[in-house]
């Protein structure tokens, strides 16, 4: 278990800094997401990290030494790549005790702590087969074994469930962090997937343009998105922005209902809201359609839940409310979170 | 159904024929070998796919004792391996070094070293003829060891370049994450899953030098020094006199196990060859 720490970290390729300037500290134990689309320098973070890639300026620290020069065998760390990377010309018993070999261990020490991690995983009747006879959600299992056996100080995963169907991949999120729990590694983990950073991260840190934009818990960055990158990439469907004068206003689709079940609301704001389509989808309502009281005529979401019978038709406006405390603010240039302005709701006609 | 059947009769009847051309020549060097000349030159009524006359191992007899086959044989594989060894040796580490650390110009050296290859030893023998004096290897078997890797190499990195490109480097970096430096990855990792490749570059390249003929022919004049495809030429065609069964045992003798080896790699043959088309797109 170590500290991770880094300092304005730099990575360009060519003309392109992948990671810009990035300053994070990861706790020790912390279960930290990297989370961003594709192109973000996520990955290369973790790379960096890792030591398979070289920082073009800045500073790694892990258990308090600067590992900048060291290669990637001499960092305690593991690794699990969204492709697995087994190897495939070695069975699942020499594809875990691969680390294991590499520091000289002998033949029975070997074995045991094989097999106990085999045996964490699951995957004890499957010690002496090959990778390619082995479904996804197993080969997953045997890179996090061989990925524990060392005992690392530092775990990194790079997307390890993108592989995984929809399914399986919840149960396998589930497993995963209660094993992370379990062994208490400082863990780093890379995804672009909304779902799983929030359902798993301690902390997570959303990056754009190999830029930090927020670092928080899943619930800080949710209510409080620091810009309208972070609010639209968070929640699904994301946070509804309404422009008006220079600001833009934000407010989540489950906190934008329809004017009568706002009792929980400490004070209510009334918008008329054109529906054009509703999306029944079992445990939920969309309703897609125009607000036009607050600034422009804008499309937005509501998100309400099953309990809520209320009939709702496409094609008519209804009074629908929201909370002035769940309301975020941006400026409409630079798209920065800012204080709180003054709403105009204009009432539409015919409501 | 029958339309099925129909396709399936039209394929074997496809794969018959073209087993029938491939095999022919085989068969026809097999049966002349064991003829004896008044079958062969003045038996000219009789069908020539079948014996007339009773066989004869006279012709054999002639090759093993009267020429110095089993030395051409020899010779030719000490000069192969020793080919195959240092073409190993080089293209392993080049198509490795292309493949993966020279970026988009590994692609561009690997596409110039591989139109080396098509220069063609008519060319190039009369330079190297010089060469082989200079170094003063005239006459010896070292002037061939020394002058095939010219063109076994150039194409042994190309091809090699594909099955090196194959080899996800998400497991390479799994190694050397997993406690070894880039060359023990390489070593534990790279090389065994390039076997296949290597396998393939050391059976072409040691077919490549046997029915090399110009070469040897230019660099070497003495009996006693000679491969396979000069020995069995300069040998048994004296004057214009053709021992032609004698002829067609000696290549029946090496072209059987070449054979052989060819099919048990076939697989693996094409899949480098389509690999290398690939990235040399």
């Amino acid at each position: 278990m170590a500290v991770v720490e880094i300092r304005q970290l730099y990575k360009a390729f060519g003309e392109v800094n992948a990671v810009n300037d990035v300053n994070l500290t990861i706790q020790e134990g912390e279960f930290l997401v990297l989370l961003g689309p594709s192109g973000s320098g996520k990955t290369s973070l973790l790379r960096m990290i890792a030591g398979l890639e070289k920082p073009t300026g800045g500073e790694i620290r892990i258990g308090g030494v600067v590992v900048n020069e060291l290669p990637p065998r001499a960092r305690k760390i593991a690794m699990v790549f969204q492709s697995y990377a087994l190897y495939p010309h070695m069975t699942v018993y020499n594809n875990i005790a691969f680390p294991l070999r590499s520091v000289g261990m002998d033949r029975i020490n070997i074995q045991t702590r094989v097999e106990r991690a085999a045996k964490m995983f699951n995957i004890y009747h499957l010690l002496q087969r090959k990778p390619r006879q082995l479904s996804g959600g197993e080969r997953q299992r045997v890179a996090l074994a061989r990925a524990v056996v060392r005992e690392p100080d530092v775990f990194l995963l790079d997307e390890p469930l993108s592989n995984l169907d929809a399914k399986l991949r919840a149960l396998a999120r589930d497993e995963l962090k209660q094993f992370q729990r379990q062994i208490g590694v400082t863990t780093v983990y890379v995804t672009h997937d909304q779902v799983e950073a929030m359902g798993m991260g301690d902390r997570v840190v959303v990056m754009n343009y190999g830029r930090v934009q927020q670092i928080g818990t899943p619930q800080a960055l949710y209510r409080a998105p620091a810009n309208t990158f972070v609010a639209t990439f968070l929640g699904s469907p994301p946070m509804n922005l309404v422009e008006q004068d220079n600001c833009i206003i934000g407010f989540h689709p489950e906190h934008f209902l329809p004017k009568g079940i706002d009792q929980h609301m400490q004070s209510p704001i009334t918008i008329p809201f054109e529906v054009t389509r509703v999306e029944y989808l079992g445990s939920e309502r969309f309703l897609y359609g125009y607000v036009q009281g607050v600034g422009e005529r804008t499309r937005v979401v509501s998100n309400i839940p099953s309990l809520v019978q209320l009939a709702i038709e496409a094609g008519r406006t209804y009074d629908f409310v929201a909370d002035l405390h769940d309301l975020s603010y941006f400026d409409k240039m630079s798209g920065d979170r800012i204080a709180p302005v003054r709403l105009q709701i204009a009432q539409a006609a015919g409501v | 159904m029958i339309r099925k059947a129909g396709q399936t009769g039209l394929t074997y009847f496809l794969i018959t024929l073209f087993i029938l051309f491939t095999a022919f020549p085989f068969y026809w060097m097999l049966i002349t070998t064991f003829k004896n000349d008044n079958e062969l030159y003045r038996n000219r009524e009789a069908n020539p796919l079948v014996f007339n006359q009773a066989p004869t191992l006279d012709n054999l007899r002639l090759l093993f004792n009267n020429t110095n086959y089993q030395t051409f044989v020899e010779n030719s594989l000490k000069v192969g391996i020793a080919v195959v060894v240092i073409t190993v040796l080089l293209a392993v580490p080049a198509s490795y070094s292309l493949a993966r650390l020279a970026g988009a110009w590994g692609e561009r050296l690997g596409i110039m070293i591989f139109m080396v290859y098509l220069i063609p030893p008519t060319l190039l023998f009369i330079p190297m003829s010089q060469i082989v004096s200079f170094l003063g290897l005239r006459d010896s078997l070292w002037s061939l060891i020394v002058i095939y890797p010219t063109f076994t190499v150039p194409f042994c990195t190309w091809l090699l370049m594909g099955f090196m490109k194959s080899i996800p480097v998400d497991v390479e970096e799994q190694a050397m994450v997993d406690g070894y430096s880039r060359f023990g990855a390489i070593l534990r990792v790279v090389f065994p899953l390039a076997l296949p490749g290597i396998l393939t570059v050391v059976v072409f390249a040691f077919t490549l030098t046997t029915h090399e003929f110009i070469y040897a022919l230019a660099f070497i004049t003495t009996s006693s020094q000679k491969v396979i495809s000069t020995g069995v030429t300069s040998e048994l065609i004296r004057g214009d006199v053709f021992f032609w069964q004698a002829i067609m045992g000696a290549g029946l003798l090496v072209a059987i196990p070449v054979a052989l080896v060819y099919n048990l790699f076939l697989d693996r043959f094409i899949a480098g060859f389509t690999m290398g088309a690939v990235t040399g797109k």
